[in-house]
Order: structure tokens, then sequence, then C-alpha cells
């Protein structure tokens, strides 16, 4: 059996041109910029997979390479199979791709007649196409906005539109670049729910999607990648990857504001530190990963060290992100 | 099943472009840009010969000549130009081209359906070009004596040679980031020197009257003078010997030469454009 997806070694270099105009005589030195290097990655068929990192990781990069919009440098990837530089349109034909925050369309069209033309470039009969928009638009609740011209609308709305323009052609994989970027609470619900309905509702749908919402990738997703530099560090379910650091305890202590949090760092049995200041309330706040709790103590004593008092400590079990900040040695956001 | 498919995108986009080019909401911003403005243009360039040859009779036959080369030549810079522009477009300020892309249509029947529209807007703006010269200034087309079947042949087959360099510029377009109009102003500038448009090929040099007698529209343009004026034929054109049913055969065979042509420089910009991820690149920050 296929695969929905595989890489194999997949290395993808962009070539960058530097400015030219340098008084020496040497001309446009060129310089790469690796976004993705020896990539390894299995999906299932049915899976809803997540790629999870921190920006410049890599991660539309990969989705671009997988819908055919762009060609690996090194490397092959397949999707259903079919290898993406020598087959594209066989995988053309079974897939779609939405990617959060842009505003493409047609804007002197109206919501509906933009989807009604992209599905008629997907063979959707046309009585079909509208009566399935239709159900879209009413289920995203922007039905108000069926006869809108697509440039008066907002942000969200389009953003909506343009996952509807995704489902609407019944992908059997469908890729999602960060799906609910700028979304308000509410609007993010729907699309989420709608996705985890339909990846369930028909056996042999596989979604890919990136996300930079540790909580939405923790509901949502069956199995996460986590890539940094353009390489996956860890690929697991939601769970186990949280196992893999549940020996290790998460320490938040709300101090005295710090003028040198980084003095803390050597401690030995600290697998990772974050720091984050809270200037209007004068505090910092320090999270450990721990493996011993052992170093607590010594945690305590050079905070005091540094003067500062201790507010609050808290012990957490394991999320996502004490995952990803341990793999990659910082947090998202 | 491959050819519903592809009537499906032909008229799909077809009708995106007719939504686009007549910006029915303004007919008037309509009627200047896409009628006017290819009319005037190509009046401008027919005055101006007139100027320089000093005083060419408005009835004579080398009139008619200049005449007709600049009114059909309208549809050459239209759809030249609107193909690479809907590229650009696309691309940039719709950012749909990268979804269009990954769609799983043929992207020639795509440029069909939108060139599509052009040519038909850009058929009103010849058509009124030849309303203007026939009663403004007497060229001496007649309904009547029209060779019909010659000009709707040759109009068909010009128009596909003319859509398959379209494609072609396509192809070259996707590889470019800004909008390229210099290369579909050079290729029309170029047609424009050495297709018979304003003169005919034999005032060029040797290799020149190669080169005209190597594209297609040179022929397609004698086809529509001579199918318009079957009996007002300029002598020396360096075709006017040629047999209608060779003129076509000639036309036919060129525009096919052209098509693979074009077919194998967008496959290859199609290539070069993805491997250096061009498809959805936007300049415009
Ligand atoms: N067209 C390009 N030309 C040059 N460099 C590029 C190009 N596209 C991406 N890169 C570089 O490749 C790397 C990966 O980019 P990519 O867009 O895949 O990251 P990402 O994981 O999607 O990040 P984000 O979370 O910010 O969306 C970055 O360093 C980026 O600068
Ligand atoms: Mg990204």
């Amino acid at each position: 059996m296929n695969y929905a997806v595989e890489t194999k070694d997949l290395t993808r270099i962009f070539r960058v041109k530097k400015r030219r105009r340098r008084r020496s005589g040497s001309k446009g030195a060129e310089q790469d910029v690796t976004a993705l290097k020896d990539v390894n990655l299995r999906i299932e068929e049915g899976e809803l997979f997540g790629l999870l990192g921190p920006n410049g990781a890599g991660k539309t990069t990969l989705i671009k390479i997988l819908c055919t919009l762009l060609l690996p440098t090194s490397g092959k990837a397949y999707v259903a199979g079919n290898d993406v530089e020598k087959d594209p349109y066989p995988i053309r034909r079974i897939i779609n791709m939405v990617s959060g925050g842009e505003t493409s369309g047609y804007g002197l069209l109206t919501t509906r007649e933009n989807l009604w033309m992209f599905s008629q470039f997907y063979g959707i009969p046309s009585k079909e196409a509208k009566k399935r928009i239709d159900e879209m638009l009413e289920a995203f609740g922007i039905w108000d906005k069926r006869n809108a011209k697509v440039r008066t609308l907002s942000t969200g709305e389009r953003q909506k539109a343009n996952v509807i323009r995704g489902f609407m052609t019944d992908p059997s994989i469908i890729f999602l670049d960060e799906p609910t970027l700028g979304l308000d609470v509410n609007a993010s619900r729907i699309i989420r729910k709608f996705i985890s309905d339909w990846v369930r509702e028909t056996s042999g749908r596989t979604v890919l999607l990136t996300t930079h919402y540790m909580m939405e990738a923790d509901e949502l997703c069956d199995r996460l990648a986590i890539i940094d530099e353009g390489g996956i560090v860890a690929c697991d379910t939601p769970r186990n990857l949280k196992r893999t650091v549940s020996k290790a305890s998460s320490l938040m202590f709300e101090v005295d504001y710090l003028r040198d949090p980084d003095k803390l760092k050597g401690i030995e049995g600290i697998q990772n530190f974050t720091y984050k200041h809270n200037g209007q309330m004068n505090r910092t706040l320090l999270t450990f990963i721990v493996q011993d709790e052992s170093a607590v103590a010594d945690i305590v004593s050079r905070i005091v060290d540094q003067g500062a008092k201790i507010h609050s400590l808290e012990k957490r079990e394991p999320t996502l992100e004490d995952v990803f900040v341990s793999l990659v040695g910082k947090g998202l956001a | 099943m491959a050819m519903k498919e592809n009537l499906r995108t032909l008229l799909g986009a077809g009708w995106l472009g007719w939504q686009m080019e007549a910006n029915w909401t303004d007919p008037f911003l309509f009627l200047v840009y896409s009628v006017a403005k290819p009319v005037s243009g190509a009046l401008i360039l027919v005055f101006m010969y007139i100027v320089i040859l000093g005083g060419v009779a408005a009835q004579s036959t080398a009139f008619a000549y200049i005449f007709l080369g600049n009114a059909f030549f309208i549809y050459v810079g239209q759809v030249l130009f609107g193909v690479t522009w809907v590229i650009h477009e696309d691309r940039e300020h719709f950012q749909t081209l990268k979804l269009i892309y990954i769609s799983p249509i043929s992207f020639y029947y795509y440029i069909i359906g939108r060139a599509g529209s052009k040519i038909l807007i850009a058929t009103i703006a010849v058509v009124v070009t030849l309303l203007f010269g026939v009663f403004a200034l007497g060229i001496p087309v007649d309904a009547f004596t029209m060779d019909w079947g010659l000009l709707i042949l040759c109009l068909t087959v010009g128009m596909a040679c003319l859509v398959s360099i379209g494609i072609a510029l396509a192809g070259i377009t996707f590889l470019t980031a800004k909008h390229s109009g210099g290369i579909n102003e050079g290729i029309a500038g170029l047609f424009y020197v050495f297709c018979g448009v304003v003169f005919p090929i034999t005032q060029l040099p040797a290799w020149g009257q190669s080169l005209g007698y190597a594209i297609p529209v040179t022929y397609w343009l004698e086809a529509m003078r001579k199918a318009l004026l079957p009996a007002q034929q300029l002598q020396g054109t360096g075709l006017q010997g040629i047999e209608n049913i060779w003129l076509v055969a000639l036309l036919a065979v060129s525009a096919l030469f052209f098509y693979f042509l074009s077919i194998l420089i967008f496959r290859l910009g199609d290539y070069l454009a993805r491997r250096a991820g061009k498809i959805d690149m936007t300049t415009a920050y």
C-alpha cells in the first residue's frame, strides 16, 4: 500500500542572490538557504498529521513541494505513490491546499462565483458544485456574504472562503498551512471542528496541517512531526511525545524581576530553561524542564542569590509546549 | 472525459476572463480601455504613415494595405500582451496562480480560455476600426465581394497561432518577477516590422525577408487583406502571387510549427519556474 505522503531524504536549498553592486569585483555572491534537509516522513492514508515548528523551520517549503508547486533539490517526495517531480498530474487530481493569512481570490467576483470557478477546474458538475458551495457557505457562517464581492470580505471571511475552496473539491489529501492563522476564537473553532469531522467522515481522507498553536496540534492531530531548521526532530502521537518528557517535570517560578536570568542556565539536571519578563508586574516567569527534581534546591538558591523573591512555584504535567521546548530549545510564540 | 474536463476549463477561464475584461459595472471604462484605446492606437499609426509617406491617397491600394495591416494587428498586441498580463495578475494581485497551477486542469486550456475573452474584446476593437476605415476613410471593403470563407478560416487559424505564441510567452513570464512588458512588446514589435504590417516584407533586407516568411503572422495578415479586398491587392508584397489555398497551407504549417515550439518553451519555462520556486512568488511587498 502507498503512503499518502512519503519523503526520502528530501532536501530543498534556495539559492538567494545577494545584492549586487558591491564595490569589489565579486559579482552577486550567492548564498544558500537550506529550507529542508534530509527529511524522511511517512504519513498514512486517513491520518490527520501535524507539522509543528518555529518560523523558518521549513513547513511551508515542505507543503509546496508536496503540492507540486516547488521541486526538491534532492531526495524524493511521493504523494499517494506518485513522484512529485515526475508525475505531478495524478497528484493534482487528488489534492488541494489552503494556506492561512493569504488573501487570494478574484476581488471583483462574488464569493460564490469565485468558488464556482474553482469547482469548474476540478471538473465538478456545475449544479453539484453550486449545491456544495451553498452548503459550505452555510456551515462556515458566511452565507450572508455569498453575493458579496470578494474584495469587500474581511480577512477572516476570505480565509473561510479559502477553506471552503480547499474542501469543496473533495480531495483525498489536503494540505493546510496554518489554516486558522489570524482567525478569531470562534472561527478557529469552526474550522478545527470541520477538519476533524471531515477526516473521520469518510475513510481514506488525509490531512497534513501546519500550525503554531500547540493546543490545535494537540487537539487535532493523530500524529505530529516537530520540525526545526529543516529537519524532523521528533515524530509521534501527541501522547507519546508528551510521554518522552514525562520523566522530566516542568516547573514554573514566578519571581521578582531578574536582571540576568541567563545565569540560571548552567544548573545540573536541567533539561531546558526559558523565561519571560513581565515588565508591568516587575516579575519574571521562569520555566524549567528538569530531569531530576533534586535540581529544585539549586534553582531556588541561585534565584535567591540574585536577590529575588520567589512568589510562586508550580509543577505541571508536561504539555506539548514542553516537548517542543525540550527538543527545539525555544518556545513558540 | 479529458475532452469534457478541458472544455469545462476553457469555459471557466473564458467566463473569468470575460468578467474581468468587460468590467460591466462600468461600461464607459470598458469602452475606453478595451475599445477606444486599441482603435485609436491603430489609427494613430495609420495617420503617421500617411504623413511620412507624404499623402497616400485614401483610396489607394497602399493605404488600404497599411490600414488593414494595422487594424488586424490589434489582435496581436491584445492577445500577446493579454496573456502575459494574465499570468502576472493571477500571481501578484489575486494570488490565484498557484491555486490554478495545482489544480488538475491543463494550464494550456486555462490560457486559451482567458485569451479567448481577450480575442472577443479585441474583435470589437477591430470591427470598430474597420467600420471607421470603410465609412470615414473610404476603404473599399464590401460585404458582398468579401471572401468570407477565407476570412473565417484564416482568422481562426491566425487566432490559434497567436494563442500558442501567447502560451510560450506565459512560460517565459513564469520566470520573471516583475511584469515582463518587455518581452511581449519586443515580440509584438518584431512582428510589426517583419510581418508586413505597414510595408511589404520585400522592403526588408534578405535576412529580414526570410524571417518574415518564417512567421505565420505574415501569411495571416496577407490572408486577411485578400479576404477583405479580394480585387485590390498591392503588388510586390512577395506574397501576392500565392494562391489562396497555398496561403492557407503556409499559414497552417507555420502555425503548427509555432504551436509545437511554444509548447516546448512553455514546458521549459514551467519546469524552471517550479525549480526556482517562482510559481507563487509575489514581489509586491
Ligand atoms: N523562495 C525562497 N527563496 C529563498 N529562501 C526561501 C524561500 N522560501 C523559503 N525560504 C527560506 O527557507 C526557510 C524555510 O521557510 P518556510 O517558509 O518553509 O518556513 P516555515 O516553517 O513555513 O515558517 P513560518 O512558520 O514562518 O511560516 C526560511 O529560512 C526561508 O527564509
Ligand atoms: Mg510557513
